[in-house]
């Protein structure tokens, strides 16, 4: 087992390696850098700037090198000063921007995962055993329903519902009183009476999709003849039900893990921005217009860090689940 | 063998003329499963008499689709899906003096029935490679039916699974116990089964082809085991099967299925050496003979078994049947008549006293 941890531990390096190089090309991909994008945005506002100051800028900031060499510059300080280089856009430390709204993402998105398991493994597991009953024909119409519904929108009438009817301030992870405040108890009650909105929205498409997977995956093992013959042995139904084939049919649960992460942060963007989430989507989003490079690269790695991460927690519980995994 | 004089009471002969006084641990009355879809309802066991002697051996045999694996299901009152019993009993009598329990008229979920599944009757499968669980230990799963019947603690189980695991050969026993399933070989895994099946020391044991699945060699490994087993727990056995040759080296008793019913019942050496039943006959001449002749080609029965939404009127065997007889066969439903000692065929030449 610890030479499998290891063994993925490894494996990760080319991996983030990889990533960061990618990740730097796309950025550049783009024809100009922050500097045209500047230049056009303040034309746009009938501004000039003089050429000369520009250049001066470029040679500073290093843009006039070629993309290794930029590369080079911003990989190293990561690796040797833990400096993820300065936002042009917002003339600040990368370090100082991202810390607060990755943390805040990392909370959303782990309280959404929670959410999601812990309503579509009843759900699906119920739909399965009940095949075709009234409540699976409920579940799924609901299930359909919550894929189709766009996030936006949902956001927009939840969002509707919490400050008509419950009285609550609308968008945002805090009430405007506890926004600057320093960490509280008081402030973590606010936090968690608005953290309804977004994970039901973020959560909704992943549970109805994640309720099918369950079903199907249940299905498949109910009829296998290690469940009828563990029967045949006089277990009751329940305990038979979650002792085999549910065990069993948690393993490509629990390897969603793996996508369900990023896409929980990368598919927040539209919802944070409808609700004004303090989260990194709207961020990153910023940043790419503005071709802040730094910036945006930062926060494209450390995403590709999380999916990372979170295939090699899937991986680790498959593993734990599954003994042919684990000695296979 | 015995010989009994001829009884010419009707129901006795409707018996196949057996001794009433016979120590039958289950005798099976009529019984009827039906398996209800969309496509209309299906009589997988369609009105199945046979009984089965303390500590011996019943095979039943019949072609794929006659019913006989929904026969041994049904005693466990376990019936897949969509199936269940819709009338007739199954007497059970785990103790000679007292009276029978009817394992039909149970709640199939119900705490009696499970009670007795696994600890009385146990069943193994044709499937060794997909019976035991991928993700739980040999020995987790051994343990779990042993606390569930035999209250013992934790210590005491694994005792008791490490010798019963010995007892079905499989060697360093203990050390076994943590493997799963998958780290066994065929032969080994249905060793395993049958380890689970037998652990609480069951009166009686389904056997659902337990070697279809298996080579020759494993088979015959398979079969002395259980021969061994038989004899030391005084166990029964019910042997579904569709191979003749395992039949001639296991059986006591044969009982041969049709489309749901039985065509003829009786003693191992009546089937093999003087059977009654144009099917029985057929089935036995179409298996090779030791001495036959190289080129001489393999009898066999002309059709298909039929569909069972569509069961021919009056004997189901008749549109394949060589004897069958226009006028009387596809029309009347022939009767069990007794023919002799404990043989029973269902056959209209018999009727009428032939």
């Amino acid at each position: 087992m610890a030479g499998f941890i290891i063994r993925r531990l490894l494996y990760m390096i080319p991996m983030m390696f990889a990533i960061s190089v990618v990740t730097f090309i796309i950025i550049q991909l783009p024809p100009g850098d922050f500097l045209t994008a500047m230049t056009a945005r303040l034309a746009s506002q009938s501004e000039t700037i003089d050429p000369g100051v520009i250049a001066g800028l470029r040679e500073r900031y290093g843009l006039d090198q070629p993309w290794a060499v930029q590369y080079w510059k911003w990989i190293s300080g990561i690796l040797l000063r833990g400096d993820f280089g300065q936002s042009f856009d917002w003339n600040k430390p990368v370090s100082e921007l991202i810390w607060a709204r990755m943390s805040l993402t990392m909370v959303v998105s782990v309280t959404t995962l929670l959410f999601v398991w812990a309503v579509a493994f009843p759900i699906g597991i119920y739909s399965a055993v009940r095949q075709y009953s009234v409540g699976d024909y409920f579940a799924t119409f609901f299930g359909f329903l919550g894929l189709a519904i766009p996030n936006f929108l949902l956001a927009l009438v939840l969002m509707f519902v919490s400050a008509q009817y419950l009285g609550q301030s609308v968008g945002g992870l805090f009430s405007p009183l506890y926004i600057n405040a320093a960490w509280s108890w008081a402030k973590l009650g606010d936090l968690i009476s608005h953290m309804w909105i977004p994970v039901i929205v973020l959560g909704t498409g992943a549970t109805a999709a994640l309720i099918r997977i369950m079903r199907a995956n249940l299905l498949d093992e109910l009829n296998k003849p290690y469940v009828d013959m563990a029967r045949a042995r006089g277990l009751s139904e329940i305990r038979l039900l979650l002792k085999y084939p549910v065990r069993v049919a948690l393993n490509p649960f629990v390897s969603t893990v793996g996508w369900v992460l990023p896409h929980l942060v990368s598919g927040s963007v539209v919802v944070s921005i409808v609700l004004s989430l303090p989260i990194t989507g709207p961020l990153l989003l910023n940043a790419l217009f503005a071709q802040d490079m730094y910036l945006a690269g930062t926060f494209i790695l450390l995403m590709s860090m999380l999916t990372l991460i979170g295939t090699l927690i899937s991986d680790l519980l498959l593993a734990w689940l599954d003994p042919r995994i684990r000695n296979g | 063998m015995l010989q009994i004089p001829m009884n010419t009471d009707p129901d006795f002969a409707m018996a196949g003329g057996r001794l009433a006084e016979r120590d039958l641990l289950i005798e099976v009355d009529d019984l009827r499963t039906h398996f209800f879809g969309g496509a209309g309802s299906i009589r997988a066991v369609d009105g199945v008499s046979f009984s089965i002697p303390r500590g011996k051996t019943v095979c039943v045999v019949g072609e794929s689709g006659s019913g006989k694996s929904i026969t041994g299901r049904s005693i466990l009152n376990q019936v897949p899906r969509g199936g269940r019993i819709v009338s007739g009993a199954i007497r059970y009598r785990p103790d000679p003096a007292a009276p029978a329990i009817d394992l039909a008229s149970l709640d199939p979920r119900g705490r009696d029935m499970r009670a007795i599944r696994g600890a009385q009757i146990g069943l193994i499968s044709q499937e060794p490679m997909a019976a035991l669980s991928p993700v739980h230990t040999i020995g987790n799963q051994m343990m779990e039916v042993i606390r569930l019947h035999l209250k013992m603690g934790k210590k005491e189980a694994r005792e008791h699974a490490i010798e019963t695991l010995a007892l079905v050969g499989i060697p360093r026993p203990a050390e076994r116990m943590d493997s799963y399933a998958f780290q066994f070989s065929g032969g080994m895994r249905q060793r395993v089964c049958i380890a689970l099946a037998l652990a609480c020391r069951p009166k009686l044991l389904i056997a659902d082809e337990p070697t279809t699945a298996l080579d020759v060699t494993t088979q015959a490994n398979i079969l002395d085991l259980l021969g061994s087993l038989q004899a030391e727990f005084g166990l029964s056995v019910l042997f579904v099967t569709h191979d003749l040759g395992v039949v001639a080296e296991i059986a006591d008793e044969v009982v041969v299925m049709y489309v749901g019913r039985v065509v003829e019942a009786g003693d191992v050496d009546t089937i093999f050496h003087a059977p009654a039943h144009p099917y029985t006959k057929a089935l036995l001449q179409s298996v090779p003979r030791m001495h036959g002749q190289p080129t001489e080609r393999l009898a066999i029965i002309e059709g298909m078994v039929p569909s069972r939404f569509a069961r021919p009127q009056g004997c189901s065997f008749h549109p394949r049947c060589k004897q069958a007889r226009a006028g009387l066969c596809d029309q009347r439903d022939p009767q069990s008549v007794g023919i002799g000692d404990g043989h029973v065929v269902s056959c209209l030449l018999y009727e009428g006293g032939q």
